[in-house]
């Protein structure tokens, strides 16, 4: 153990040169490559998790049976809940596949950072999320009879925002709890506490953007979204070694 | 002797403290001009959310000790991890009196049992947190549980500060910071301050007892562990 981690900080300082940037880069599209490959030939990750995210958006409607007044209060809400929902399912799945055939021992052997599998896995659990999304808005729209009355585009920066802070901290902790016991419970018990201020954030400027009604006007929450976005994917890149090493 | 003597000499002083804090508040302040008695439950309610910030502290000191020491000074690494564990656990134990109070409190002042405002999710949210940390703890094991949970303490630590921000930066329904908050604030009342501050007293020495009777059973724990692990070794 302790000669693991004298090997970890003979080989981690390194000078930050316009190389290693693109060194670490590569690496992180080596990552994504192969992510986005598996998946497009699996296509396990999108098709679970859409079919699962149109049954949640079904039961609130049957469950709330909301008027057109009613949806436009409660869209936000369901969309974020869904999407919450089935991006649990497939976070799970996301790091269940590299424990087949040890791959992540393997990855943990090569000589490059975890940072850099962490930013490729969150970026390609992103990608999965946001096509979900892009096939469930409309729909969604459709179905709830939304007609936005505020700056609708501005929507295609928060929902993508609050994707974000869900996948990178959805990323994160799949990766801690896989090495726990119970590990597919411990995920969203971690995880929802930490996402909740982002949940709040998101739905609150989802609300004024469907509403128009200049309830937050400076678009503070919208704000908030952003501080926290970088926040959290500052400590998870630099927190995520110890996470993959712990012993 | 000395150990049987400290064993049951501060237990008395801290109940002491806490019976004079109890009578302080309920018998001596005078009942505020605008709420009445109910005002009193200010001296329980403030002094323990103050105080679980303290002890959410210690648990993020001992988080990021343990992980500064754990690869190269295991005895010392136990130790901050005991002292975080017990930190969470007093912790949530005064957050929880914090989210008790505060709707007793809120029901006759407010008219509501809870409100979504930003301080009161954010707090609970806090507690949330610290649930999920001890939640960790218990399901997993051995050192390597001891560093997934000081990831997530570190990750709570950060929750903190804007839970604290929160009813300075936006417009809340739960009341604008009685000390610190401005030229306004502060107590002006000098026996509503002495009860406030006999119960922070009392309340920080019976959290702080608590706290470290904890860590040392937390750290005799550790050693029954290491003596099997070793036992069991040597059987091999």
């Amino acid at each position: 153990m302790a000669e693991l981690e004298e090997q970890n900080a003979t080989r981690k300082p390194r000078q930050p040169t316009a190389w290693s940037a693109l060194v670490w880069a590569h690496l992180v599209w080596a990552h994504l490559a192969k992510d986005l490959r598996i998946e497009l030939r699996s296509r396990e990750a999108v098709q679970s998790m859409l079919f699962f995210a149109l049954l949640v958006v079904v039961l609130f409607s049957m469950a709330f049976d909301p008027t057109a007044a009613m949806a436009r209060e409660i869209a936000a809400g369901v969309l974020c809940v869904a999407t919450l929902f089935a991006s649990v399912s497939m976070l799970n799945q996301a790091w269940a596949r590299e424990m087949r055939h040890q791959v992540l021992d393997a990855l943990r052997m090569t000589p490059s950072d975890g940072a850099a599998l962490f930013l490729a896995k969150t970026l390609a659990n992103f990608l999965f999320v946001t096509a979900v999304q892009g096939v469930l808005a409309p729909v969604f729209f459709i179905m709830y009879n939304l007609h936005p009355s505020g700056d609708a585009w501005l929507l295609l920066a928060v929902i993508p925002l609050g994707t974000w802070a869900l996948v990178v901290n959805g990323t994160f902790f799949a990766a801690l709890s896989m090495r726990s016991r119970n590990r597919e419970l411990l995920l969203p018990l971690i995880l929802f506490p930490i996402f909740l201020p982002a949940l709040l954030a998101m739905v609150l400027s989802v609300k004024t953007l469907l509403n128009g009604d200049g309830s937050d006007p400076h678009l503070l929450w919208m704000k908030m979204l952003v501080a926290y976005d970088i926040l959290f994917t500052t400590i998870g890149l630099l927190l995520f070694d110890v996470v993959l090493g712990a012993e | 002797m000395m150990k049987k003597l400290v064993f049951v000499a501060i237990p008395l002083v801290v109940a002491g403290l806490m019976a004079w804090g109890f009578y302080q508040a309920m018998y001596v302040a005078p009942d505020d001009a605008m709420q009445g008695p109910i005002f009193r439950i200010f001296y329980y309610h403030v002094p323990n959310a103050m105080l679980c910030y303290l002890f959410f502290s210690i648990n993020a000191v001992g988080s990021v000790l343990y992980l500064a020491w754990r690869g190269r000074n295991f005895a010392r690494a136990q130790a901050a991890d005991a002292w975080s564990l017990a930190g969470a656990e007093v912790g949530v134990v005064y957050c929880s009196v914090v989210l008790i109070t505060g709707p007793i409190w809120g029901r006759p002042v407010w008219g509501i049992w809870w409100t979504w405002d930003a301080r009161l999710t954010t707090t609970l949210i806090l507690w949330l947190i610290y649930v999920s940390y001890l939640l960790l703890r218990r399901f997993a094991a051995g050192p390597e549980m001891r560093t997934l949970a000081a990831v997530l303490s570190i990750f709570g630590a950060i929750d903190m500060p804007i839970n604290y921000l929160a009813n300075r930066l936006w417009r809340t329904q739960h009341p604008a910071p009685v000390f610190g908050g401005g030229p306004d604030s502060g107590m002006k009342d000098p026996q509503m301050l002495a009860a406030f501050g006999w119960n922070v007293l009392a309340w920080a020495a019976w959290g702080l007892m608590i706290l470290v009777w904890r860590v040392s059973i937390e750290r005799r724990q550790q050693g029954i562990d290491g003596a099997v692990a070793t036992a069991a070794l040597a059987a091999d």
